[in-house]
């Protein structure tokens, strides 16, 4: 069974829908890029993937032994978080809550999970700075750390090269890959087509009408064809 | 000074004053860290401006005891406050002000109205700027204020990480399946509590200062949130202290002196805090 199973979903708020039958699945290990132009509801759905939100219609089946508590998920970064007081650490840290349930302290297990993640993203060495103080490649690697304690097998982006420089972009698609390499499957939204064509197994584009598909059928297909020529077409 | 301070110290109602003040500025302080990151500063005073609503409706109907119907009150519109979130048709900022000054209104209107007492302006003052029922507790009042205190710390501090988590990426923490909801009906009642109790000790227009200064004043010198709040609750005893006895040795108004030492110290923390900051970069 496939790890995702996505039917017949209409998204949107109140009586306003944005996105109409949406059906698609994943599977263990794919990489899925979700493009489509502001406003055309990718965000939406990722917080419906998230539980954040109910569908208007259809259903979210997760196979393969998918729990609730197993998704990662890197959010775009809120007004409260540029100016929080906290340490790299306890952000990372406070990404195993779902493994503590009611439990009102970190277990040393937990503080172990949330070390190596951190060694993983290369950031051990700021573990007692302050979150507000770093930049903002560094800032997105402690929220990937963060995001990757909860994740043992989804891991949700949303928009995770924004406002970011070329290098820093260049190096957050390097670790994502190496994460998806290392068997979690990604589903992320972009606005860089280029980067989405060039990693993703699959694309999802929202809009007007709905593609899903592998990568190469989205670059044969005719509306992969206009997306990219209107973006000038950088997919080499 | 001393030797009036100890002689001063001998009366129980100046020793429960002590402790009831330095208890209700603990707990305001721990909160307030949540509130100010929270963009929820003026909860303190919407809430309390409500309270006195209630209070005044209490007194028209002649009640007993007022408690019954401020708690009540004010918990629910501190749930009304804090739970309507993101989907709310009336955000943040505009809610809190809105709810303040239409009870703030209302009650001054009932109590005008239907006034019982003779010293009306009085009252009024009173319950705005801190009685001096802080002067006048009963041992009964004070083990209620200890009990509830109590209470309120423990709650904090078996909640503190998930309360962190939850300020911090409200989003992130439901998608991991915590119940943030339940989190920020769990603030909104406690909080409700704090300020029904810090109305007695510094009067509904000063409890805001209780609430924030501190914990502004610890986010100047410390950048992680334990430290933060540590620090905020170490801050907010000392002020709380420190203006309790200011006021009874040179006999000045509790609510306002506590806050105005609350100043003096943020004025402190900032002006050092900017020279740490300037040494440490």
């Amino acid at each position: 069974m496939s790890l995702l199973d996505i039917q017949n979903l209409s998204l949107g708020y109140d009586s306003n829908v944005i996105i109409k039958n949406l059906s698609f699945s994943l599977n263990k290990g794919d990489y899925l890029c979700i493009v489509g132009e502001n406003g055309s509801g990718k965000s939406t759905l990722m917080r419906t993937l998230l539980n954040l939100q109910a569908p208007l219609e259809g259903k979210i089946l997760k196979g393969d032994g998918l729990m609730n508590n197993e998704i990662g998920y890197l959010p775009q970064q809120t007004d409260i978080q540029r100016d929080f007081p906290a340490s790299v650490n306890e952000i990372v840290l406070s990404g195993c809550q779902a493994r503590c349930g009611l439990r009102p302290f970190y277990s040393r297990e937990e503080k172990r999970i949330a070390e190596e993640n951190m060694k993983r993203m290369g950031i051990s060495g700021l573990s007692k700075r302050c979150y507000r103080e770093l930049s903002g490649g560094q800032q997105q690697r402690v929220l990937l750390a963060r995001a990757l304690c909860a994740a043992r097998q989804l891991l949700l982006l949303d928009e995770p090269v924004a406002g970011l420089d070329p290098k820093v972009t260049a190096e957050m698609y390097d670790i994502i890959k190496s994460l998806n390499d290392d068997g979690i499957t990604i589903i992320m939204i972009s606005h860089d087509i280029s980067a989405a064509v060039r990693f993703a197994s699959h694309i999802l584009h929202i809009g007007n009408s709905l593609f899903f598909g592998t990568r190469d059928g989205y670059l044969s297909s005719e509306k992969g064809k206009l997306f990219l020529s209107s973006k000038g077409g950088a997919c080499n | 000074m001393i030797d009036k301070l100890m002689m001063y110290m001998q009366y129980p109602f100046v020793r429960y004053a002590l402790i009831v003040g330095v208890l209700i500025a603990l707990c305001s302080s721990l909160l307030g860290v949540t509130l100010v990151l929270k963009r929820f500063s003026f909860i303190g005073d919407g809430l309390s401006h409500v309270a006195f609503g209630a209070m005044a409706i209490g007194s028209v109907l002649n009640l007993t005891n007022n408690m019954y119907l401020v708690l009540p009150v004010t918990i629910a519109s501190a749930i009304l406050l804090l739970s309507g979130g993101r989907k709310a048709k009336i955000k943040g900022d505009a809610a809190i002000a809105m709810i303040s000054v239409a009870s703030l209104a209302f009650g001054y209107l009932l109590m005008n109205i239907f006034s019982t007492s003779s010293n009306l302006s009085g009252d009024v003052c009173s319950t705005l700027f801190g009685s001096t029922s802080i002067l006048t507790l009963t041992s009964r009042e004070v083990s209620l204020c200890i009990a509830l205190s109590v209470a309120v710390v423990m709650i904090f501090v078996l909640f503190y990480n998930k309360i962190f988590a939850v300020t911090f990426d409200e989003d992130f923490s439901k998608a991991a399946g915590t119940k943030s909801e339940a989190y920020n009906f769990l603030l909104a009642v406690v909080i409700a509590v704090i300020i029904v109790l810090a109305m007695n000790l510094v009067g509904s227009l000063l409890i805001s200062a209780l609430v924030i200064f501190p914990a502004l004043s610890a986010m100047r010198l410390f950048r992680s949130f334990r430290a933060v709040t540590v620090c905020s609750a170490v801050i907010s005893v000392i002020c709380a202290f420190s203006g309790i006895v200011i006021s009874i040795l040179a006999s000045t108004p509790v609510g306002s002196t506590i806050v105005a030492v609350n100043v003096l110290f943020f004025a402190v923390c900032y002006i050092f805090g900017t020279v740490l900051g300037g040494v440490r970069k």
